[in-house]
């Protein structure tokens, strides 16, 4: 008879879950209450099916437990009690489908008034595209595609030009007004999901598909990444900003076409080379760093990895945290930079001068940081150097105190945490996979013995790295 | 007199076709190594499925170890983390339920179900399972090889499962690939047995419509698998030709990690379809046996005739027909053409009327039984309350608009974790307590089964249901770690780690299962002859556990259906599919009847 208990306690249990669970759909943020809706209709069908198919069984087995004086009824069919069990399911599922096709038949039809984004994914990360004066959207295809256009524009398709470009992960969207999302793919399958839109797509390579909605609440959402793409899938993440259309005016006004990306003056090395005095009282003259004043070498590093943190440094998205004692040290240097323009130039000068071979301070186990190191490599590169497409800045010729240092800063969302560090928040998720001090101090071991060594010996460089 | 039972005459069809002619092996290797006996085989099939199974039940146990406990095993990164999901997935649905229902149940039991002294192609039913034996071992080597095993989910959707980003693409899945087609081979040669001697050797007397209806369930996921399994075999074969050869029948035009991939006007969407033209029959191929065999053993159990066998026949065919319209539910949100989605969310949601039917016509089984309740029927019953409550929860994810919001959330872990999932593996629980006395000639104890059933039953709830509401919060599957989001609170990470010791719990609930089939081996209560008091014909052999040929000198003949439990009128409470109506012993006055 225990089991016929259990039965109805879980039965009970099931239901009382249901009511006091903490865990229920977010707050909807969009038109598709009736999505909201046709899931209601569909908990109150299948509950009461469970309820009452689960308790007539627990019912059968305490009213038909064996009894050696009794024998069992003897009915091999009852053709009229099956005949009325098939009507009823049919009229259930008929009531949970029709409403299902009517909200879908919405779903596919975009309204005449919506207007267009471009969603892109790649690995790991998401970015966007508005149409700009011409209202359409200019022709991409993945040939296309390089460090300089990442969106795979067609240079020569007029309508491109005055695309506006979104390279950060955070959309903005004006709230009730209809918005088709063309969703796009650089490499691999991705899904575009916001919880509190309901609706989502995955986002294909070798074609466009696509869904809309109408935001209808003024807030912050979080993106995330629906489909597995890779190892970097769960830190996949980005925001939708939903605000008032002047608001929403005024963003999109500020964000840079096609256009202006092509044509962007070349950066003026002299010019930063001049700016660079400042820097060198830390950083040494040229760019090799200094330990005691806490400064990394810079010499050769990557000028958008160089402008992108001089830019973190500006804004505060990087050295406001109060645990980032360097990091402040470094924001007022940065914020005597005037312009984008002037990062350029600074940046186009420390990626030109001489990387040096750099020493190793900490002691490690390089040969189990060879196998963390795996995951790093990723967006790192095997080498360390750096993959701008997976916004992985270069690791090699940075001394591993500086390394130990930021890596453990992520780690405890001392660096990355700030909601203007657009990059640095996937770097937090992937920094909790090095469990420990120990684990850093591998990593990091690894780490200086890669890369470029001019001048300097490459033995320690000859360790396996196909792992 | 008049025949007693539903189906009973005492007409006896005349031998149409000689017997098959045995050889009977006399040395160990050929009794027990090569051999050509369906019943060894299916031991071979049955332990090898339960030792990779066991591999996938401890990859289970890590991913729970890095979900309940983040930041705590450092041997989980998010590379082994990919691995371990990917690796359980396959192992499950393919290596462990398809092989062990199939090549485990189904060689058991359709010789002997049906009469027959063996399968029609014993030779081919051995090369089935050696060839089984050599994709299980390429498998396992895919997690020697550099690189590891593949991490690109179970579902293997290129072109991720094949691009820089994801582990294992540079052996990892091609081993992966190359197991499944060996797999897909081996199988044929085994369906391809199954399908002809249901169809060819069965009995005198024994129709259609009297074979028991695990043999139908079994037949039927065969047909399933023969039509499903090709897909995935080119499939298969076409992702090895785009990773190997450089063709490009899946890669688009593409950059991978931002260098050009070189491949150029493949469709992702392509393999997906072929993946699910195949998925989705599978979910049946595991499905329909389960179906069946419950409905033996509840019979049994419940010493009652099935109710309404016909229906329940029927409802095997049409939901095998069904399985093959409706693959693009797995794909409402894949970029394919939306419209399709009217399409396939209709014929989902049809398939669930002749699969409630099913579930009503067990609870009526019950209903006015004279219900035993020994562990494999109390499995039985677990079986019941697990299914209703994944095909409900699939009415869900069924349902197009309401997939919308679940798909790729746990909700979808939690439904098929339910429905493909626990209720098979509570079905091949209730079938191995059940056949235990057949196939070894002792009993399972029945504590250690009891304890194994409340954990497992219990256990398996904890961790399953609590996933739909998950599910419902928005969490995306698949993640290594959650992060900081704005909708996924601090509570999913106590639920999370209450579910993983739910699961450890479970695991090893299931290694006292183990002990007990090992120890139960040499010192179990010996069985006897029929200790159910089943009526079906593996029951009625001369020897037990029965001897290679499966019957005496004489092949039985069948007189009735399987199912004439409490026929009104006879002596006893079962009349076996072999006892002609006028050897029926008819009832005295005081013998037991039905209320």
């Amino acid at each position: 008879m225990a089991i016929a208990l259990a039965v109805i306690l879980l039965v009970l249990g099931t239901v009382l879950f249901h009511f006091l669970s903490p865990w229920h759909l977010t707050p909807l943020a969009s038109n598709w209450g009736d999505v909201d809706t046709t899931i209601q209709i569909t908990f109150i069908v299948t509950g009461a099916v469970f309820v009452a198919v689960n308790l007539f069984m627990a019912y059968a087995i305490i009213r038909f437990r064996y009894n050696k004086n009794r024998r069992s009824r003897y009915d091999p069919e009852n053709k009229k009690l099956e005949i009325w069990l098939t009507a009823l399911t049919t009229v259930g599922i008929a009531v949970l489908l029709a409403p299902g096709l009517v909200v879908w038949g919405a779903f596919v039809t975009v309204p005449e008034d919506a207007h267009e984004v471009e969603v892109v994914g790649q690995q790991w990360h998401w970015s966007f595209r508005f149409p700009g004066q011409d209202g359409q959207l200019g022709a991409v295809h993945a040939t296309f595609i390089d460090d300089d256009n990442a969106y795979g524009l067609n240079p020569d398709d007029p309508r491109a030009q005055d695309d506006l470009l979104v390279q950060s992960p955070v959309l903005v969207l004006p709230v009730d007004r209809p918005v088709k999302l063309r969703l796009r793919s650089r490499d691999v399958l991705h899904n575009f999901q916001v919880a509190n839109f309901r609706a989502k797509m995955d986002v294909v390579p070798g074609q466009a598909s696509y869904m809309w909605l109408t935001p209808t609440v003024v807030g912050d959402y979080d993106i995330v990444c629906a489909e597995l793409c890779g190892i970097a899938h769960f830190a996949m993440r980005g925001m939708v900003r939903v605000v008032e259309q002047e608001e929403f005016d005024e963003w999109l006004a500020s964000q840079p076409t096609f256009g202006d990306l092509l044509a962007r003056e070349p950066a003026d090395t002299a010019a930063g080379a001049a700016q660079y005095a400042v820097c060198s009282a830390c950083h040494g003259p040229e760019g090799q760093g200094d330990e005691n004043a806490n400064a990394p070498q810079i010499a050769g590093m990557s000028a958008w990895a160089v402008e992108r943190q001089l830019h973190n440094f500006r804004t505060g998205a990087r050295g406001s945290h109060e645990n980032d004692t360097y990091g402040q040290q470094m924001r007022p240097f940065a914020t005597m930079l005037a312009d984008d323009a002037a990062i350029r130039n600074i940046a186009a000068h420390i990626e030109s001068l001489p990387e040096r071979r750099v020493a190793p301070t900490i002691d490690g186990d390089a040969e189990r940081g060879r196998r963390l190191y795996r995951t790093c490599a990723n967006c790192h590169g095997q080498d360390g150097q750096g993959i701008q497409a997976t916004n992985g800045p270069p690791l090699s010729g940075i001394q591993d105190w500086y390394l130990a240092t930021q890596i453990e800063n992520f780690r405890q969302g001392i660096r990355g945490r700030h909601p203007q560090d657009l990059y640095g928040n996937q770097m937090v998720d992937m920094a909790k996979m090095l469990m420990n001090e120990a684990a850093v101090r591998d990593v990091v071991a690894y780490i200086g013995t890669l890369g470029t060594t001019i001048g300097t010996d490459t033995a320690t460089t000859q360790l396996q790295r196909d792992d | 007199m008049a025949s007693l039972g539903h189906d009973a005459t005492s007409y006896a069809p005349p031998l149409e076709m000689e017997e098959m002619e045995l050889a009977h092996p006399k040395t160990f290797i050929g009794k027990y190594i090569w051999s050509q006996d369906a019943k060894v085989i299916a031991i071979q099939y049955g332990i090898t499925a339960t030792a990779i199974g066991m591999v996938a039940l401890v990859l289970s146990i890590m991913i729970r170890l890095q979900l309940g406990f983040p930041e705590t095993f450092s041997f989980m990164d998010p590379s082994s983390y990919l691995q371990s999901v990917s690796m359980h997935g396959m192992i499950m649905v393919v290596y462990l339920l398809t092989a062990l229902f199939l090549g485990g149940f189904g060689n058991y039991l359709i010789p002997l179900m049906c009469g027959a002294r063996d399968m029609v192609f014993p030779y081919l039913n051995m090369l089935s399972f050696w060839m089984y034996l050599l994709a299980v071992l390429v498998l396992v080597a895919s997690f020697f090889v550099p690189g590891g095993p593949t991490g690109a989910g179970w579902t293997l959707y290129p072109p991720q499962a094949i691009s820089p980003g994801t582990p294992g693409i540079d052996g990892g899945i091609i081993l992966m690939l190359v197991s499944l087609a060996l797999f897909i081979i081996g199988f044929t040669m085994g369906g391809l047995n199954y399908i002809v001697t249901v169809l060819q050797a069965r009995t005198r007397g024994m129709t259609l419509m009297r074979l028991p209806l695990s043999i139908w369930g079994i037949f039927m996921a065969t047909v399933l698998a023969m039509l499903a399994f090709p897909a995935l075999l080119v499939a298969a074969l076409m992702m090895l030709m785009d990773l190997l050869l450089g063709t490009s029948f899946f890669m688009p035009t593409m950059v991978s990690l931002g260098e050009q991939a070189g491949y150029d006007g493949g469709s992702p969407l392509l393999f997906q379809h072929l993946f699910w033209f195949f998925g989705h029959p599978e979910v049946y191929i595991v499905a329909l046996p389960a179906f069946g065999i419950v409905s033996d053993v509840l019979a049994t159990h419940a010493r009652r005739n099935i109710f309404g066998y016909r229906m329940m026949v029927w409802a095997l065919v049409a939901i095998g027909g069904l399985s093959f319209i409706v693959w693009a539910h797995h794909m409402y949100v894949s970029g394919m053409n939306p419209y399709f989605g009217f399409l396939f969310a209709t014929t989902t949601l049809i398939i669930a009327v002749p699969t409630a039917l099913k579930v009503y016509n067990w609870v009526l089984t019950l209903w006015h039984g004279n219900i035993q309740l020994t562990v494999p029927m109390l499995f039985c019953i677990g079986f019941i309350f697990t299914f209703v409550n994944g095909g409900l929860s699939g009415l869900f994810l069924g349902n197009v608009t309401v997939d919308l919001p679940l798909s790729d959330t746990y909700f979808v872990v939690g439904h098929f974790h339910m429905v493909m999932a626990v209720a098979p593996i509570m079905v091949i629980f209730a079938a191995i307590y059940h056949w235990y006395p057949l196939i070894t000639g002792r009993m399972l104890d029945n504590t250690l089964g009891k304890i194994h059933f409340w954990v497992t039953l219990l256990g398996t709830y904890a961790i399953y249901y609590p996933m739909h509401y998950m599910g419902f919060a928005g969490v995306p599957r698949r993640y290594y770690a959650y992060g900081e989001t704005g909708f996924i609170s601090d509570s999913v990470a106590t639920l999370n780690s209450f579910i993983s010791i739910a699961a450890i719990v479970v695991a090893l609930a299931q290694l006292l299962f183990i002990y007990n089939i090992v120890v139960s081996r040499t010192r179990g209560e010996k069985a006897g002859r029929n200790p159910w008091n089943a009526t079906t014909l593996e029951w009625q052999t001369e020897h037990v556990p029965p001897h290679h040929g499966n019957f005496g000198p004489e092949l039985p003949i069948v007189y009735r259906w399987p199912y004439d439990y409490a026929v009104p009128g006879a002596k006893h409470d079962f009349i076996p599919q072999n006892v002609p109506p006028e050897d029926v012993e008819p009832a005295s006055a005081d013998d037991p009847k039905a209320d």
